[in-house]
């Protein structure tokens, strides 16, 4: 756990220097001082944990609030509050929290599915909570690994959406038209989804590297494209289900689909490990090859790296091509692993999961894979508590913008937890404009 | 890049050498649409006349019917457009002379293509698309001024598209609630403000990252009115998302000119206000010592500060006044057009303002032109929809969405954004 703070603490979107300590080395932080030190510093000063963990906090407490006051009971309640003060305070109370335990409930453990269980139930619906988190958390993780990996490079992917798409167009092709053995299919699915994603993020980084086009604009308008280039396509013969009206396609072929990790029971696959994989690579490229020491240069600094002689142009197409072919194996993910076949809508919310989460790992591998669990289970814990409260489940959408906002503004949390002075540095993403 | 000026500064303002193989590229690009013109549109035109018609239904004065026979027309305009293509590439003209004869071309595209997509059909309403294009882009030109207000002092405001969403939601629930369609344009207004009040606070308070914090708040924004409306709308629909809406206002003597008039002058109040914005901001902006001020701050703030110029509170201002614009032409996406609001109704217009915005070089003329452009793509794509176009809808929604990627590619030069665009302030 250590090491994930180390880590966490001191990977910077955009480092001022090139030369972070390498993740899994506790020692990566201080130096002299003891362990103690280091963790009352932490609590004191806000490192970038803690501020984390804070901001979550307030923005659970902001949240909870909005669905306290925007619930009909309560707010009758609060008309009767002179009458009847207690009730106002309490109703409020009971909404609010009703509704965290019921996302807790769907995102970690059910206390009934583990008493159930040790009366004969199945022990498969106590860790269900966990196998949702995971399966919600796995494309999540991909598509933010590939924004994480260009805001090494200096660059805005907000197109996590159009390359999820096109990975997951070529991996579902392959996986209802092409007739592969058993291994073999999966493997080529997914790696056709990679292919797919990198096309679409590829563009982008050419553009911006051949035109100065901004990848800001070109990739929104891509992700655009993209949805009506799969809507259109589910119309065409050779991607529609043969005798559904619908704009779906045929179910992808039972060799093409991920293979669940514990049984059946639990949707949990193979998706959630070739996330963790995808992060493990990213750290690799990141800090141990010479193209990572490149993007993380133009990175930090175009024109240092440019005198230096390396040229940011190439690094950004590899940067672009590399990070679509993750949101494209989101896609695949999705595809293989959960839906089983190509719909209009399938690329979700992805886009914006991508981009918060990646903000709130800082851009680093590890911190995006634990941001994107966090979201995970937000996410699956909300639709259970929209299932079992009625409470829509948008409120997550605020609760994670609040999260991504309160974490990217450090001295506000300074002045709210009364946090004292960071020692040196700063945590504060570094702020820049269009010139890139 | 690399331009190469030995002249005065006059003679470059004229003559802006481009380079010869940019030159190239440019003028055979040119002389390739011509090859479409002529040969895709032209020889491949299906059997039958193209009529496109100009008079609405109602309207005082008659235009005739123009009635196109698609093939030679069509090839005619190609082989004007790859000579010109040919030209562009072989001299050296002036930046005048490029212009012109790239607009050519384009027109040239256009035309062609429309009497190949209207060969045959039905006749093609031309006043109808151009009301539809105008009344379109206003959400678009208003956001994209709201972007020059905020970027022209030094603030990237990538929340557009948020603050156009709760300007719609505001204005219809309050407009909704109340029965009052001018408190609902204020209470728009004042959604639009909510959000440029968080962007300000966290930009130029906290010094956040403004791309960052754009691209969150416009998920804030998508949040928070989706969870309202599934908490509030959908429940009490009624009473809470069932706004009037504007009716279109006819300006006498001008809405009865033929074509322009139904275009421009009869329109619901929120295209004047967009006209009155448009000159507002054109002329504040550059011709005014508020707008010295205001460029002043977003290029060198350093520099302002030194001479007396509150940067922080002119930085507040022009936020604010553009979470006002993004608001207005928010509220005109609910009781400006469709009434009710619905979930991201918003779809991504408040990203291509920013486009247009960047397209017309951070100018407030420009940036509304670069709005109408994609108005016109949206407002083609529903006509060419109605009148049975040979090119599947889908495709053609993609429209507005290339033509930004082949705007900002740089096709018609690259823009410079103001200097300090993007960088907090601190004083010394």
């Amino acid at each position: 756990m250590t090491g994930d703070v180390a880590v966490a603490t001191g990977d910077e979107v955009r480092p001022p220097q090139g030369s972070e300590p390498p993740a899994g080395q506790a020692g990566g932080g201080p130096g002299e001082r003891g362990f103690t030190q280091v963790l009352i510093d932490a609590v004191t000063r806000g490192n970038s944990v803690v501020v984390t963990i804070a901001a979550f906090v307030l923005a659970i407490v902001v949240g909870g609030l909005i669905i306290a006051f925007t619930n009909t009971t309560v707010l009758h309640a609060w008309g009767n509050l002179f009458s009847a003060p207690g009730k106002a305070f309490a109703a409020a109370w009971d909404t609010a929290s009703g509704a965290y335990t019921a996302m807790f409930e769907g995102a970690i453990v059910n206390p009934h599915a583990v008493s159930a269980a040790f009366h004969g139930g199945p022990i498969s619906a106590v860790f269900n909570p966990l196998s949702e988190t995971a399966v919600t958390a796995t494309p999540i993780i991909l598509s933010g690994l590939g924004v994480a990996l260009a805001f090494r490079a200096g660059l805005f992917n907000i197109g996590a959406a159009s390359q999820f798409i096109g990975g997951a167009m070529i991996a579902g092709w392959i996986g209802f038209a092409v007739h592969l053995p058993i291994v073999l299919h999966v493997v080529v699915a997914v790696i056709g989804g990679f292919v797919g994603g990198a096309a679409v993020g590829g563009f982008a980084g050419f553009l911006k590297a051949r035109t100065g086009a901004h990848e800001v604009i070109t990739t929104i308008m891509l992700n655009y494209v993209m949805e009506y280039l799969l809507i259109y396509l589910l119309g065409l013969t050779v991607f529609r289900r043969p005798g559904n009206p619908n704009p779906i396609s045929p179910t992808i072929a039972k060799n093409a689909q991920l293979p669940h990790l514990f049984g059946a029971n639990l949707r949990v696959n193979a998706g959630f490990l070739i996330a963790l994989a995808a992060a493990a690579a990213v750290w690799l490229m990141l800090y141990r090859t010479t193209t990572g020491f490149q993007l993380r240069t133009v990175g930090s600094n175009p024109r240092a790296a440019r005198s230096a002689g390396m040229r940011p142009e190439r690094s950004w197409i590899i940067v672009m091509l590399v990070a679509g072919g993750l949101a494209g194996l989101a896609g695949a993910s999705v595809v293989q692993g959960t839906n089983f076949d190509l719909a209009p809508l399938i690329w979700g919310t992805y886009n914006v999961y991508a981009i918060t989460v990646a903000l709130l790992g800082r851009a680093s591998p590890v911190g995006t894979v634990l941001a994107g669990l966090l979201f995970g289970a937000l996410r699956a814990g909300g639709v259970t508590m929209q299932a079992s409260t009625q409470i829509p489940v948008d409120i997550v959408t605020v609760i994670q913008a609040l999260i991504v906002l309160f974490v990217a503004a450090p001295p506000l949390m300074r002045a709210i937890f009364r946090f004292r002075a960071p020692r040196s540095g700063g945590e504060q993403l570094e702020a820049r404009g269009w010139g890139g | 890049m690399g331009r190469l000026t030995v002249a005065s500064p006059a003679l470059i303002a004229m003559r802006r050498s481009i380079t010869v193989e940019r030159r190239v590229v440019m003028g055979g690009l040119l002389f390739l649409l011509g090859l479409v013109d002529a040969l895709v549109f032209g020889y491949l035109a299906p059997k039958g006349h193209a009529v496109f018609t100009f008079t609405p239904t109602g309207a005082a004065v008659r235009v005739p019917n123009l009635s196109i026979t698609p093939r030679p027309v069509d090839i005619g305009l190609g082989v004007v457009s790859c000579v010109l293509g040919g030209l562009y590439a072989a001299l050296d003209m002036m930046t005048v002379a490029r212009r012109i004869v790239a607009t050519v071309c384009a027109l040239a595209l256009l035309v062609s293509f429309l009497c190949w997509a209207g060969a045959g059909r039905i006749p093609l309403p031309f006043v109808s698309l151009l009301a539809t294009t105008v009344n379109s882009s206003i959400p678009l030109m208003l956001g994209a001024l709201a972007g020059c207000l905020c970027e022209r002092a030094g603030v990237i405001n990538v929340a557009i598209e948020g603050q156009l969403l709760t300007g719609a939601f505001g204005a219809a629930v309050v407009a909704s609630a109340f029965g009052s369609l001018w408190l609902g344009l204020v209470s728009g207004a004042a959604c639009g403000v909510f959000i440029a009040l968080m962007l300000g606070y966290f930009a130029i308070r906290y010094r956040v990252d403004q791309i960052v914090l754009g691209i969150v708040l416009d998920l804030f924004a998508a949040g928070i009115t989706g969870y309202l409306y599934d908490a509030a709308l959908v429940p009490f629909a009624n009473r809470l998302n069932s706004p009037p809406t504007f009716n279109a206002l006819k300006i006498p003597l001008l809405g009865d000119i033929p074509i322009i008039g139904p275009v421009l002058f009869d329109s619901t109040i929120f295209l004047y206000i967009t006209y009155a914005v448009i000159v507002l901001v054109q002329v504040g902006l550059f011709s005014t010592r508020w707008g010295l001020r205001v460029r002043a701050v977003g290029e060198h703030p350093t520099a302002a500060d030194t001479v007396g110029i509150n940067v922080l509170a002119t930085r507040w201002r022009n936020v604010i006044l553009g979470g006002v614009l993004a608001g207005i032409g928010g509220a005109y996406l609910t009781i400006g057009s469709v009434g009710s609001f619905g979930k991201t109704m918003s779809s991504g217009l408040g990203f291509i303002a920013l486009a247009a915005m960047i397209f017309g070089r951070w100018n407030p003329l420009g940036a509304c032109a670069a709005a109408l452009l994609f108005g016109f793509m949206t407002a083609l794509s529903s006509v060419l929809g109605t009148i049975g176009s040979p090119i599947p809808s889908d495709i053609l929604l993609m429209f507005p969405y290339i033509a930004t990627i082949v705007a900002v590619a740089g096709l018609v030069g690259r823009g410079r954004p103001p200097k300090a665009d993007g960088q907090p302030y601190e004083k010394a």
